[in-house]
């Protein structure tokens, strides 16, 4: 017998859970300037998501689902993202979407069960959230095979969770984006649990990277928890989407600090135990001892820092709770390009009310 | 003008399209050197070039959720399944997402697809090769649903499938593909998404059909013309949305209506033009509406498959029942 293919899957780190350098840092993270920057939009991240809960559990906002300890894989990949690529995301990437410019008023506005939620301008081009597992992976692929088609330096950013990796329609993605070489970077954010199931149980596989090495295509692992190795992962991806080399897969190793949703109690299945270790790791603090070890940061600037976030979101809440509900016609409207006949007779129906 | 097949007209519809408008694109299975598995495809990829008409790998999932990445990023893509048998994974595509970008974003973005596939009984083909699921796209909130009876309304309803800017389910009654030919000019002129056609005139009784079923309606309604019924047509073409207005105006002129569908009866399309009729036509009939459907079974493999399908005498029973009532 003779070996005809061996693969190897990769991860990398820069900074370890303690804050320590645990390899030469990348350009962008040699200027402690650009990782305040990151570090801003992780707190602000934060700050949205206790306030999302908040909301929630005062009846003032729908099930929510957190992104608490995932707050590095957001920051970085939007902050590595173009501003004309296209973001295609589930419901737990609600950092990168204020990172692309989407608003947090927006935000909530969405998560309150309101479909304008999902009409920001900004990023026009961004596709909304998808809570169908894995489903827009699909989309992902025909978005990139647009861009390819177009001669476009343009790519396809597409979030998911671990649970995706085991649907049909996150391998029949990656099968075809491998094939046609397409311009798509997949984000694997394995946060260690699919509502109750965990990784270990998911599948036999050593790494969820491995799973795009059978399409053919990169798979690699990052610490999802530290914030330079996602950005730098990132770049990289996006360099190679857009020069032509096709996709990437990223897994980005990190934890779900909070319950699935707000509907969920993950006490039912979850060790406290392996929550509280895994708090020790969390993605904030690792980025604040580096900053701090740097001579970048200080309690005056982080008291400072998080009274503007809370000021911020809190101005966003109220913003979104000004807004009324819109008018019972919105049900109808925009379900076509033009509203056919048979359907407008339902519409007097309801205005009828 | 030429005499074609209705496999013919999808081929010229589709040539002509992608020649009109750089941004359509054909995907699916062995669409490309193959020119499809039933040719209509045929010559595209020669034509268009292998970018543009796509050989996708054998994932029908894949098809219809890349079509919405495509639509939604400005491609017009016109997927291919193969058979309607293997469309049911891509139901949940096309429910979750195709038929609501538009909504979900409050008209931000589009999905301006068409989803086509042979569809229905009768060409004696192995099992999953001759389902008829158009009531299940039909129940899908913001697409169209499109199933053609002639090539001229292939052609020319195919043109308005692409054209138009919401996600279009479109069905093409397999057994029709090489039955008769037909002119048909390559105009460039689409259809109404909206109309039923009036496909022969007739006072006694309005018989509603379909797709496949259409043909067989009318072969009915030749021998009911030759024992004194008169009986009037309408191919629907356009499932959803429902031309009712034109089936109501029929049958308040017959008081009497048959509808021939050749899927299965429970929660069918058939099921919901009846209770259309009994809503808003009750007071015009003279005659309770029927359905003469595929019965509430597994279509059956080839040696059954003709008692499955509603047959003639059967079209011509209803019919005649119908009028037993004054």
């Amino acid at each position: 017998m003779t070996v005809i293919a061996r693969f190897e899957v990769r991860h990398s780190q820069f900074l370890d859970e303690h804050g320590e350098i645990a390899a030469p840092l990348p350009e962008f993270a040699r200027d402690p300037q650009n990782l305040i920057a990151l570090y801003r939009w992780m707190v602000l991240m934060r700050a949205y998501d206790a306030k999302a809960i908040a909301l929630q559990r005062t009846g003032q906002l729908g099930t929510f689902a957190s992104l608490l300890g995932q707050e590095a894989v957001n920051a970085g990949v939007g902050s590595a993202m173009a501003e004309d690529d296209v973001f295609l995301m589930t419901y737990r990437e609600n950092g990168v979407q204020m990172m692309r410019g989407v608003t947090i008023k927006e935000l909530f506005l969405y998560w309150g069960g309101d479909e304008r939620g999902s009409a920001f301008l900004t990023p026009r081009r961004d596709f909304p959230i998808c809570i169908t597992i894995a489903a827009h992976v699909t989309h992902a692929v025909g978005a990139a095979y647009a861009m390819k088609l177009r001669r476009e330096p343009r790519v396809a950013v597409c979030a998911l969770g671990d649970g995706a990796t085991s649907k049909g329609d996150f391998h029949e993605g990656l099968n075809a984006a491998g094939a046609w070489t397409l311009p798509v970077v997949f984000v694997v954010t394995n946060n260690q649990w699919a509502i109750s199931v965990p990784r270990g149980t998911q599948s036999a596989a050593r790494t969820l990277a491995q799973k795009a090495i059978a399409a053919g295509i990169e798979g690699l692992q990052v610490d999802g928890n530290d914030v330079i190795a996602v950005r730098h992962a990132m770049d990289q991806a996006l360099a190679k989407a857009r020069g032509g080399g096709g996709p990437t897969l990223i897994e980005a190793l990190t934890y779900r600090l909070s319950d699935h949703t707000t509907a969920d109690d993950a006490t039912r299945y979850r060790n406290p135990d392996e929550v509280a270790e895994a708090w020790k790791n969390e993605p904030l603090q690792r980025l604040r001892t580096h900053l701090t070890a740097c001579g970048a940061w200080d309690k005056g600037k982080e008291d400072a820092l998080l009274k503007h976030c809370n000021e911020k979101v809190q101005a966003a809440a109220q913003a979104y709770l000004d807004i009324p509900a819109p008018a019972p016609e919105q049900i109808f409207d925009h379900l076509y390009a033009t509203l056919p006949a048979a359907l407008q007779k339902q519409r007097a129906e309801a205005l009828g009310e | 003008m030429a005499q074609i097949t209705l496999v013919e007209a999808v081929n010229l519809a589709l040539k002509r399209e992608m020649g009109n408008d750089p941004s359509v694109v054909v995907l699916g299975q062995d669409v490309g050197i193959d020119g499809g598995v039933f040719r209509a495809t045929l010559g595209l990829i020669e034509r268009f070039g292998r970018e543009r008409v796509i050989d996708t790998p054998l994932a029908e999932a894949l098809i219809a959720g890349m079509s919405i990445g495509m639509a939604v990023e400005g491609l017009k893509p016109v997927a291919e399944i193969q058979f309607a048998g293997f469309a049911y994974t891509t139901l949940d595509q096309m429910l979750n997402h195709a038929g609501r970008m538009r909504h979900r974003t409050q008209g931000r973005l589009s999905c301006p697809m068409v989803l086509r596939t042979p569809c229905g009984a009768g060409i004696h083909a192995p099992e999953h090769h001759s389902e008829s699921p158009e009531a299940m796209f039909a129940q899908i909130p913001g697409i169209r649903v499109v199933y053609p009876s002639s090539p001229r309304r292939a052609y020319g309803l195919l043109l308005a499938a692409i054209r138009d800017p919401d996600p279009v389910v479109f069905l093409e009654p397999t057994r029709l593909y090489r039955l008769f030919k037909e002119e048909v000019e390559d105009d460039g002129n689409a259809f109404a998404l909206d109309t039923c056609f009036t496909v022969r005139d007739g006072t006694d009784v309005t018989l509603v059909s379909w797709g496949a079923m259409v043909h067989d309606t009318l072969a009915a309604a030749d021998d009911l013309i030759e024992q004194g019924i008169a009986a009037e047509v309408i191919d629907v073409a356009t499932l959803k949305p429902l031309d009712m207005d034109t089936i109501l105006a029929s049958v308040a002129r017959t008081g009497r209506c048959v509808i021939v569908s050749e899927a299965a009866r429970t929660c069918s399309f058939a099921s919901e033009i009846a209770a259309s009729l009994a809503e808003e036509g009750l007071l015009t009939l003279l005659a309770p509406v029927q359905r003469i459907t595929g019965y509430d079974v597994v279509v059956p493999l080839p040696r059954l498959e003709k008692h499955y399908l509603p047959s003639k005498r059967r079209i011509i029973g209803a019919a005649k029942k119908a009028l037993e009532f004054s």
